[in-house]
């Protein structure tokens, strides 16, 4: 048993054969190799890694370390994209999903094969879309009816409460117009999609979007029609900043949203 | 922030975007080398202190778009923070967990761990 190494797997899909040149260009998450491991129909794709850097007392200290986090994260989704192009399917794997050797990647497709399996026919085919709304900065957004206007002098108490209460009424229509055009936006795609999943707003400090992030949302789409969904997105972005919002467009993605049924 | 759309083809995604889907989506299937469930639960919270502003992970996408539309930005906002709180809670009993069944010898000594 081999103790310096441990085998690293990104990904399943069905073993159709032509991978190794999709794979032949790119680098795992340790700048090794990465090949497919066939087992039952399905090829696992693994790269051998480095036991100091992958076993759990390192794994464990390596998950807290955000730089390290971000460099395996990119790893690993650059090898589920190689393996997206070349697949008609891929079902990625979570980050940091570590065998001992061959033997032990092999009986885990052994043993999870069924499951494996129905899950690639339900997404055999179909690419995941990343849709984000934000909020633009003030400037950006077009002017409302009073908002081109110097705001009048304060002169009095009075002028000043009259003018905090139009300023919250602004803001909260603002907030209306954001949210009702986030919706709107989301539900125009979803009628596109086959399916569609919520994530929670971004924090700023990963995204650097200085906006505030009103929708971050995933739709699982054909290939084949992955144009159509892109031009709407790209239409529903031209009308956008008229809500005072922005669109971003990221993908396509191997459905990784989707290989797990929607929460009931 | 004027372009109404940002097409970004692979590389544009930001680390927002690859962690959520690394690390919280994909297929989740044992490994060989296991990363225990109390640890697996930490960094899960911790990574959605920092990968979302909030965390009201799955029922959140659900509520806040479908089940209650009435639902104002201001409600909301106040709701996460709440939800905040409880996660950073939660982190603190787990990391006092941690502590409690750790071998010390697993630690490297003043290793900064963040």
């Amino acid at each position: 048993m081999n103790t310096t190494e441990l085998l690293y797997a990104y990904a399943v899909t069905q073993d159709a054969g032509d991978l190794g040149e999709a794979l032949e260009t790119v680098t795992g998450v340790a700048g090794e190799p990465v090949r497919a491991v066939r087992q039952a129909g399905l090829a696992a794709l693994a790269g051998p890694v480095p036991a100091a850097g992958f076993d759990e007392a390192a794994l464990r200290a390596s998950l807290e370390d955000l730089g390290w986090l971000e460099r395996t994260a990119r790893a690993h989704q650059r090898v589920v994209d190689a393996a997206a192009a070349a697949a008609p399917c891929v079902l990625p794997l979570r980050l940091a999903t570590v065998y001992r050797d061959e033997d032990g990647l092999r009986r885990m497709l052994t043993e999870r094969g069924q499951h494996l399996r129905a899950a690639l026919g339900r997404l055999d085919g179909r690419c995941e879309w990343g849709v984000k709304v934000y909020t633009l900065p003030p400037r950006a957004a077009p002017a409302g009816p009073s908002a081109g206007a110097p705001p009048a002098p304060v002169r009095s108490g009075r002028d000043y409460l009259r003018r905090r209460a139009a300023e919250r009424t602004t803001r909260r229509e603002e907030e209306q117009r954001v949210d009702e055009a986030a919706r709107t936006l989301h539900a125009t795609l979803a009628t596109l999609a086959e399916d569609t999943r919520l994530y929670p707003p971004q924090n700023p400090r990963l995204s650097r979007q200085p906006g505030r992030n009103v929708l971050n949302a995933a739709y699982l789409v054909p290939r084949e029609q992955g144009p159509r969904f892109t031009d709407a997105v790209a239409r529903l972005a031209e009308a956008a900043p008229a809500d005072g919002v922005g669109v971003e467009l990221t993908g396509p993605w191997a459905p990784y949203s989707f290989v797990t049924p929607a929460p009931p | 922030m004027n372009a109404p759309l940002t097409p970004a083809p692979g590389g544009g995604a930001n680390l927002a975007d690859i962690l959520e889907r690394v690390l919280d989506k994909g297929v989740v299937i044992a490994g060989d080398i296991r990363v225990e469930l109390l640890d697996i639960e930490l960094l899960t919270i911790k990574l959605r202190l920092v990968v979302a502003s909030v965390d009201k992970a799955k029922e959140m996408g659900i509520d806040w778009w479908e089940s209650d539309p009435a639902l104002s930005s201001r409600a909301r906002t106040r709701e996460l923070g709440a939800e905040n709180a409880r996660l950073q809670a939660r982190l603190a009993e787990l990391e006092n967990a941690g502590a409690r069944h750790a071998p010390p010898e697993d630690q490297e000594p003043g290793k900064e761990t963040r």
